[in-house]
């Protein structure tokens, strides 16, 4: 039986940069093939040239035994090459019906679409009503209107670029069922991601790409995680280093019955949250995107005033009528979600997006004049410090990388040495061994005696670093308690909106 | 076949600079057709009105009197602009603060001092901040759409005027003539150069340009315009009031096109006419933009501009263009300046028939 897809000696070149350098490799008929790497390791770029988005500069995509040129991704469809990304592309305003109906090459009559829908997901045992309206949908419910997208076309090859990251553990096992079940019907998974307990657990080969070459394929789990996580990086892995005997002082963020107003259409606010975080403590939130974190961000950095003062303070301060700047002024910084538009301004320099945040803290502005050589120098030890990729402090925001961009925004803050830290997603796109310079220098941070607040969606990360965790679930905070108390079943259930014992 | 924009990774430094002069070309070359189709001699209206105001050395004074008024109203437009604040209404706030001068004018009639053209000035400020405080307000209460209500202001106030001279401004010894009465000379701009009619409104526009020029290169202030302009979301984390914006956004081009009002009224007119709106405020939008919302690129940009207005009449006279000739060349300019910056900012990629676009 020949291979389902076989690259050879694949090679993308794009200006500046090798994105794939002659990479060759074979998945078989029914297998669970990883695709393992760092941002910019040209997992992407790989996918996009066997879904038809781009075409290889050179080499052969050889498709069950035959030769192929996939032109676009309409043609890879026709070939049996179904693809689930990272970010869905619905409309929220649409039913689930709708949604997949305008997704189909070919027109289907809706009661037809709508049979073919229902035995797909009573196949894979995919629960969803094709009537309900998208914006009513939870993440992990939205990710299966894509997966039955990609399902109707009886795929051969599934294409799924870091479907977890958004999931609840419960919402992976039901997803890892759906994949093993296809796959035990001879439907090949190209799974790209780089959480290696995932890809332990799910996958048959792991393929691990770094700087755009292939370094090794293996079997992941002959392997362990931290083996396939040196072979990603080309190097030895550090550990955060924790002070296991380290004690926390008084209360330093003491947030009291928070709320917020709804914003927006689909704009979850937050209600009655309360929690402490003391001198040294990582308060880890956990939930799944779009629970309130982003009104928690707002509410806690001042983008969004409060009417009750004393509803967040600071050593005592009642802080929650002050705006962003007065806020840190009193000591507190914080970084949001979204680094493009809204933590930096893509098109300036990287020393002038240090005065968007750095300049009161750190004299940037004299007599309302920008001293422009001090946000220059700062700028200069951010790079430094958080070895961020860029020519230097007159590079555009917008000409880094996500990944470098982060480690810009998180060093800008953490050098300001607030006495409170805010971050949300404090590591997304950001690859391992700069994700652990972050946690370190978080970690740093509150061994100092600053108060950290780590909002995530990713379990490992909160496990690995926060002191205290708390889960958010339709905008209500649960209590707060020792990390190493809660399982990961117990979190899982939090996160879902299961309330053991939620804050009152 | 399909063509797709797509957005340049970091566009060149240099062509942005040269495109507008990129424009500048193109619109001489597609002008000289367009006039030569119509029937008239196309290469020599555009000698006419691009060379010939600068060959003439007569009529530089003309070029630095029009070029003023469009500077000091481009500059204020340009950060307006620079804070993604659409004021169209710059006409309307340019009459405005000429009404205001010409009130302060009327009413000091008979009196003496060196005061009164300071205050007149003040006044064109005052008047024309406050005309634009009525788009702010909307735009900030209700969210009214600042393009709207600003460009429709500008009529109302054109209708200010035309009563006003008529009725209770209306100059008694004027023969029924529509107009108010000249000015006293405590009133009038002084002129700088004698034996032109080069008056004290030419160096100003410099100055007011060099001064927006350094508080937009240099100044928190400047930040926080270009920061709430080119993202909103990360003005408000860096503790930027995006309405605060708004209003002195608004406020500042008012009151830089209310001064250019009561430069005008009391420099080249010397009265107010119901012909005292001449455009300059539509203009300076495209010497805005001309000018790469720069204020130094303004000063060029309202040179440039005010070149096709003195040539624009030089061809009137000389080979029969209709007035609104000028008006045809800047429009072009626009449309090529702007063609330009997306090039600038994208390029056009030939893309094979797909059957879905992706997300």
């Amino acid at each position: 039986m020949p291979n389902r897809l076989e690259l050879s000696g694949i090679t993308k070149q794009f200006p500046g940069v090798l994105a794939n350098d002659n990479v060759s490799f074979a998945v078989k008929p029914g297998e669970i093939h990883a695709l393992l790497g760092e941002n910019g390791a040209g997992k992407s770029t790989l996918v996009k040239m066997i879904y038809g988005i781009m075409q290889p500069d050179a080499g052969e995509i050889r498709w069950n035994g035959e030769p192929v040129i996939v032109p676009n991704p309409k043609a890879a469809r026709k070939l049996g090459i179904g693809m689930v990304f990272q970010h869905f592309s619905l409309f929220e305003a649409l039913t689930v019906l709708e949604n997949i109906a305008l997704g189909m090459d070919a027109k289907v009559p809706s009661r037809e679409l709508e049979a073919k829908i229902r035995e797909v997901m009573a196949t894979y045992g995919l629960a969803l009503d094709p009537h309900r309206t998208v914006a009513t949908l939870s993440v992990g419910e939205r990710q299966r209107i894509e997966i039955v997208r990609a399902l109707l076309l009886d795929p051969q090859l599934l294409i799924m670029d870091e479907p977890t990251s958004v999931l609840t553990p419960q919402e992976v096992e039901q997803l890892f069922e759906v994949l093993r079940k296809l796959a035990a019907e001879g439907c090949s998974i190209l799974y790209i991601s780089h959480k290696l307990h995932e890809i332990k657990a799910l996958c048959d080969v792991a393929t691990i790409l770094r700087g755009g070459k292939l370094v090794d394929t293996c079997d992941p789990k002959q392997e362990t995680s931290r083996s396939m996580a040196e072979k990603m990086i080309g190097s030895g892995l550090k550990d955060i280093v924790k002070d296991d005997a380290r004690s926390f002082g008084e209360p330093k963020l003491v947030v009291n019955r928070l709320s917020t107003l709804s914003t927006g259409h689909f704009d979850i606010p937050v209600r009655n949250v309360s929690f402490t975080v003391r001198a040294g403590e990582i308060l880890g939130i956990a939930g799944v995107a779009g629970n309130g974190q982003n009104a928690l961000l707002d509410a806690l950095s001042g983008e969004v005033r409060s009417d009750d003062r004393d509803a967040i303070s600071i050593d005592g301060l009642g802080i929650g009528g002050m705006d962003t700047t007065e806020r840190r002024r009193h000591g507190l910084c914080a970084v949001p979600e979204e680094r493009n538009g809204h933590a930096a301004v893509s098109d300036f320099t990287l020393a002038d997006n240090s005065v968007l945040t750095a300049r009161d803290r750190l004299g940037m502005v004299v007599m309302g004049l920008i001293n422009s050589g001090a946000a220059r120098t700062y700028t200069g030890k951010v790079i430094a410090d958080f070895a961020v990729k860029a020519l230097g402090p007159a590079s555009t925001a917008g000409s880094l990388s996500g990944g470098n961009l982060q480690k810009y925004i998180m060093g800008r803050e953490i050098l300001q040495k607030p006495s409170v830290l805010v971050v949300s997603q404090p590591t997304w796109g950001v690859d391992a061994g700069a994700a652990a310079a972050i946690h370190q220098a978080l970690v740093d941070l509150a061994a100092a005696g600053s108060a950290i607040v780590v909002i995530s969606q990713d379990l490992d990360e909160l496990r690995a670093l926060a002191d205290t965790l708390a889960v958010i679930n339709m905008g209500v905070l649960s209590a707060a308690r020792p990390v190493k108390d809660f399982s990961l079943d117990e979190i899982g259930l939090l996160m879902g909106g299961v309330h053991g014992e939620a804050a009152a | 076949m399909q063509f797709r924009l797509e957005k340049r990774a970091e566009p060149s430094k240099r062509v942005l600079y040269i495109a507008p002069l990129i424009a500048v070309l193109l619109t001489m070359f597609f002008g000289a057709i367009v006039f030569s189709a119509i029937g008239y001699d196309g290469i020599g209206a555009v000698r006419e009105i691009f060379l010939t105001p600068l060959t003439n050395s007569l009529k530089w004074q003309d070029l630095a009197v029009k070029a003023s008024p469009l500077i000091i109203i481009g500059v204020g437009l340009s950060i307006a602009y620079r804070a993604n604040v659409w004021n169209i209404g710059a006409e309307g706030q340019y009459i405005m603060g000429g009404l205001a001068a010409t009130w302060v004018a009327l009413l000091t009639h008979g009196m003496s001092g060196f005061w009164i053209l300071p205050a007149m000035m003040l006044a064109g400020f005052v008047g024309g901040a406050a005309y634009a405080s009525i788009p702010a307000f909307f735009k900030t209460r209700l969210n009214v759409n600042e393009i709207l209500t600003s460009l429709m202001l500008t009529y109302a106030s054109v209708q200010l005027i035309y009563y006003l001279v008529r009725a209770p401004w209306k100059d008694p010894m004027g023969m029924g003539f529509p107009q108010t009465r000249r000015f006293a000379s405590e009133a009038l701009l002084p002129n700088i150069i004698p034996g032109t009619i080069v008056h004290a409104g030419v160096p100003i526009a410099i100055i007011v340009a060099l001064v927006a020029w350094f508080v937009m290169s240099r100044s928190v202030f400047g930040y926080q315009v270009k920061v709430v302009g080119s993202a909103p979301h990360a003005a408000r984390y860096g503790g930027f009031s995006e309405n605060k914006t708004i209003w002195l956004a608004l406020l500042l081009s008012g009151a830089l096109a209310g001064f250019a009002g009561a430069l005008e009224v009391s420099g080249p007119f010397q009265r107010m006419v119901p012909g005292f709106p001449t455009n300059y405020g539509f203009t300076a939008i495209i010497v805005a933009f001309l000018g790469r919302l720069n204020p130094l690129g303004v000063i060029f940009a309202g040179i440039i501009m005010a070149i096709t207005f003195v040539g624009g009449e030089i061809a009137q006279t000389t080979i029969g263009l209709p007035s609104s000739a000028s008006g045809i060349f800047q429009s072009m300019m626009l449309f090529f300046l702007l063609a330009g910056d997306i090039l600038v900012r994208y390029r056009i990629r030939r893309v094979a028939p797909q059957g879905e676009a992706r997300a």
